[in-house]
């Protein structure tokens, strides 16, 4: 064997992880600027030395060959380009949104902020949407994750953060997951939720359809009906008032509309909810009292929650339930959802969002306006603008002409896709910025190259508000440039294309600077600095003054509503339904080793441990279909049809099949339906109905090899933990 | 007080609380005492005894990883004694791990004048290099058995249960259950085996791979292919 010595780094940056929401600190060991190792620095929150596959393994995208090195024009039909330069590119992209704003106003604009992306990125996104294309037309993933959970948290409390930090995580007493995998999509965060449960003997109750990894280590597994959870919330609160559980102090001092509240749930008895839910009135009786006797309880939820036509109901629900305990505003309680995205809660906070500036400042407060109308020197629209599910409608109208998308692929995320790209198909004008091609990007008019995570300073903001250092640790690929670059670059030459007099302010010189501008304009970031963060690591905001420690948990004292609302429910639902014709339920989310559109992640070493979509299946349907572990089936819905292999496992309920949609080969999203929360403006991902049959071997890459040699995918239920 | 304890370390008087290890108090007062097994983030067991100090005059070393203060105490963390104890375990380990790549453990021996071929006919702990997954190598033959990568797959971090104890005595290595190859073991390649690994023995694919001089286009397209590489190993 080649004895060769150990491998010394260039240098080493330290870093923010450009994966999920759980913000885990990494240090990037760069020779000949690849990224040859990647390590966790021990001693700093949120993640303790701990990374999973992704952060650890998955960055090898960064130098794949095939991102984008310099700016691409149209030359011909879909997918067909000529490289261009930059002076090209950019005098085209300005010179066509400008035609288009004289045309026909700023509202004929869709733009797409970006949740992988910087605050600083977003932040400048967001000002040349508002500031020179004069709309509020600016909305990003968020929507098709945690809108659902946004709404809800916002009309109960009047805030949407996760309330609790991280770090409290382990010394949880008693804690609630419900629709979130999340020893999948939050891997660390798993970690500490694994621990308070093994090491500090907290009870951990799982409310989940799925079998996932977490209900090994749960006292109690509610295994209900998928789309049911409202049923189930509002059975538990039932049981807590009817057995005098609740906390009467807390609820006389920090709440509203008790009384109104506990007349509505004399029907959702445990017993009523069994009959829907198909969870036994006893087990909900138990969770109850587990939930409200507890010293400290919280609850964790993800996308099964949110992604709901009644995903604010059940964000209400949820609400309702810690009100009426009184298990929020202290260490280890809480209303906790756990973002997607790096920086999803970054850039809502950056404001990327149709209704707000940065921190939720509202739009349509005269005051606010007023406020970012003399930073900008220029008049601002007060109406908010369209969400990103309303943006695709808009296209099919004829409201909106030009779409411009940063870093995000709604061709793989938007719910009904064969809809939303005939929509896209229909743009006068499309501008992408991304560091790869993707399916989104194909469309595109123009394409223009941007920089990664590892090429860029800036910020990024986890999943409990820390806001966190991103460092530069390679030079740019190509051409390539960060965002908040390309967009001064635009909006300087529109500025100047329009005559603006006096310019909104694009010349930055470096990230800093465009913090600086975005804590000068909001109060909760002012007391954060780059200074600061070098120093501190990272900080919670709210974060008012610099001298404040920041705010690892919210709602001590009181609500940003004031109260906390209780909020009535009915119980209904609007989604697709099983029928004779369409006999199953299909459920859509991600696995560990990919990452949303795949975007990132399949260009990367995980692709070869989980190579190709795969459709999980319980034996039982199994056995009536006559398929095994292995077979190819076809998965049609009223919307489209794919074909996968199916993996046979008790993960899956009778009667409902799991499809990742990060594979463009069998997208999960064709079969999904654009029905909408009516509040929150979410898509129903998680249910929709589909029939199933055997299918040939389809002339793919890989269709060949057996199944049990592709990858790692195996039946996570086969092992003990 | 019987919360806290009172002893002198190296001559310096030091009060910290019952629990507190001889080698967490040392620390408190800058003074080093070399570890290999001892890792932060995982549970210390003593294995390594590099971190042996001299209590009391006492008849044994005591690791000070795992000895907690004791009121009273008189302790030297690096007497002669102490020194010729790590002195043999460094050559004891070197003569049968290949540590060219255990920086640290390599100082270590030169701090206190290990003699590399002290035993030269020490039988060596040799197995092939595995190369079954996408993400890392292992390199068993660089393992010292600090158990820190069984620890943190357990119940010191991941809960993933995929590495254990292979074989008895001198022929005892980590391994999967049956010896069974990572994509068929639980293992769900968070690489937090990777990150407290103290040697070469476990690596990411990309390290090994420019270690060997392969571009990084080229460790892109290397796919897994077992029985290649076995074939290399043993010509190797």
């Amino acid at each position: 064997m080649v004895v060769a010595p150990m491998l010394s780094p260039d240098h080493t940056v330290r870093t923010t992880c450009p994966y999920c929401g759980v913000g885990c600190q990494m240090n990037l060991h760069i020779k000949d600027d690849v990224i040859y190792r990647v390590s966790a620095p021990f001693d700093s929150a949120p993640n303790y030395g701990n990374l999973c596959v992704k952060g650890r393994f998955g960055l090898d995208f960064t130098t794949h060959p095939r991102r984008l090195k310099t700016p691409l024009i149209r030359n011909g039909g879909p997918g067909e380009f000529r490289e261009a330069t930059w002076d090209e590119a950019l005098n085209l992209v300005a010179e066509k949104l400008t035609q288009i704003i004289r045309e026909s106003g700023g509202d004929s604009f869709a733009t797409y902020a970006c949740a992988k992306a910087t605050n600083e990125d977003n932040y400048v996104f967001q000002k040349w949407v508002r500031a020179v294309l004069k709309t509020n037309n600016v909305d990003h993933c968020a929507r098709l994750c945690h809108a659902g959970s946004v709404t809800g948290l916002q009309l109960a409390i009047g805030s949407s953060a996760m309330s609790n930090s991280i770090a409290e995580m382990e010394h949880l007493d008693t804690f609630i997951v419900t629709g979130s995998n999340t020893t999948e999509t939050h891997p660390v965060i798993s970690l500490f939720l694994k621990r308070a449960v093994r090491q500090n003997g907290a009870k951990l109750i799982v409310i989940d359809p799925r079998q996932i990894e977490l209900t090994d280590f749960a006292t109690l597994w509610l295994r209900q009906k998928p789309g049911t959870d409202v049923a189930i919330f509002q059975a538990m609160a039932h049981v807590i008032v009817a057995e005098k559980l609740y906390n009467e102090e807390f609820i006389g001092r920090r709440t509203e509309d008790f009384n109104e509240y506990i007349e509505s749930l004399e029907k959702f008895t445990p017993e009523w909810a069994e009959g829907i839910s198909g969870v036994p009135a006893v087990q909900i009786r138990q969770a109850a009292r587990m939930y409200a006797q507890a010293e400290r309880a919280a609850f964790y939820w993800g996308m099964g929650i949110s992604q709901s036509t009644h995903g604010t109901d059940n964000a209400l629900a949820l609400t309702n339930l810690a009100l009426l305990t009184g298990h929020i505003g202290k260490p280890g309680t809480g209303l906790n959802p756990l973002r997607g995205q790096n920086n999803v809660q970054g850039c809502s906070d950056s404001g990327g969002l149709p209704n707000v500036f940065t921190a939720y400042q509202k739009i349509t407060d005269p005051a606010i306006l007023h406020k970012f109308e003399t930073a900008w020197h220029t008049a601002l629209s007060p109406d908010p603008g369209l969400t990103v599910t309303e943006m695709v409608d808009g296209a099919l109208l004829g409201k909106i002409r030009a779409m411009v998308v940063m870093g995000e692929n709604p061709l793989m995320s938007e719910p009904n896709l064969a809809h939303a790209r005939h929509a896209m198909e229909h743009l006068d004008f499309t501008v992408c910025i991304d560091i790869f091609m993707n399916e989104t990007s194909e469309l595109a008019d123009v394409i223009l190259p941007s920089a990664s995570f590892a090429e860029k300073d800036g910020t990024f903001t986890n999943s409990d508000r820390r806001v966190q250092r991103v460092r530069q640790a390679l030079p740019s690929v190509g051409e390539s440039r960060p965002d908040w670059q390309i967009i001064c670059e635009i909006a300087t030459r529109m500025e100047n294309l329009l005559g603006v007099e006096h310019s909104a302010g694009f010349a930055y010189p470096d990230t800093e600077a465009i913090w600086e501008e975005m804590r000068f304009l909001t109060p909760d970031f002012y007391g954060i600095t780059y200074e600061r963060l070098e120093r501190e690591g990272g900080v919670h905001w709210p974060c008012p003054a610099l001298d404040h420690p920041g705010t690892p948990y919210l709602f001590e004292d009181n609500f940003p509503r004031g109260r906390g609302k209780f909020w009535s429910l009915e119980y209904g639902t609007d989604s697709e339904l099983p029928d004779t014709e369409y006999p199953y339920h299909l459920t859509t989310g991600r696995v560990l080793f990919h990452w949303h559109g795949g975007t990132m992640t399949r260009p990367s070493k995980l692709n070869e441990i989980f190579p190709e979509p795969i459709l999980e299946m319980h034996p039982d349907d199994a056995h009536t279909l006559e398929l095994v572990s292995g077979d190819w089936v076809e998965v049609t819905s009223r919307r489209g049809s794919v074909v996968c292999r199916v993996m046979v496992t008790g993960r899956s309920p009778v009667g409902t099949v799991f499809l990742p949609f990060h594979f463009v080969e069998a997208a999960a999203n064709l079969l999904t339906l654009d029905k909408i929360d009516p509040r929150a403006k979410i898509p129903d991902f998680k249910m929709a109905a589909v029939r199933l049959r055997k299918a040939d071997t389809p002339i793919r890459e890989g269709a060949e090899i057996a199944f049990d040699e592709r990858g790692t995918i195996k039946d996570p239920t086969t092992y003990v933990h | 007080m019987s919360d806290r304890v009172t002893l002198t370390i190296d001559g310096q008087e030091i009060t910290v609380p019952a629990g507190t290890t001889l080698l967490e108090a040392a620390a408190q007062l800058d003074i080093e005492v070399p570890v290999i097994c001892y890792h932060d983030a995982t549970t210390s067991n003593g294995l390594c005894r590099v971190c042996v100090v001299d209590v009391n005059n006492g008849r044994l070393l005591q690791a000070a990883c795992v000895t907690a203060c004791a009121n009273g105490g008189k302790v030297e963390t690096r007497n002669e004694r102490v020194e010729r104890s790590r002195r043999t375990i460094l050559e004891m380990l070197n003569s049968a791990v290949d540590l060219h790549q255990a920086p640290a453990i390599q100082t270590l021996m030169t701090d206190y004048n290990a003699d590399p071929t002290r035993f030269p006919d020490a039988e060596r702990r040799e197995h092939a290099l595995l190369d079954d997954n996408p993400f890392y190598m292992r390199d068993y033959s660089q393992c010292v058995l600090c158990w820190r990568c069984v620890q943190v797959c357990a119940e010191d971090a991941q809960y993933t249960f995929a590495l254990t104890f292979g074989g008895r005595g001198f022929d005892t290595h980590i391994a999967t259950a049956f010896d069974i190859p990572m994509p068929e073991s639980p293992c769900v390649f968070c690489g937090q085996c990777v990150g407290v690994c103290p040697t070469g023995a476990l690596k990411p694919k990309i390290q090994w791979g420019m270690e060997q001089g392969m571009t990084p286009d080229e460790i892109r397209q290397s796919t897994r292919r077992p029985r290649r590489r076995r074939e290399e190993t043993e010509e190797g």
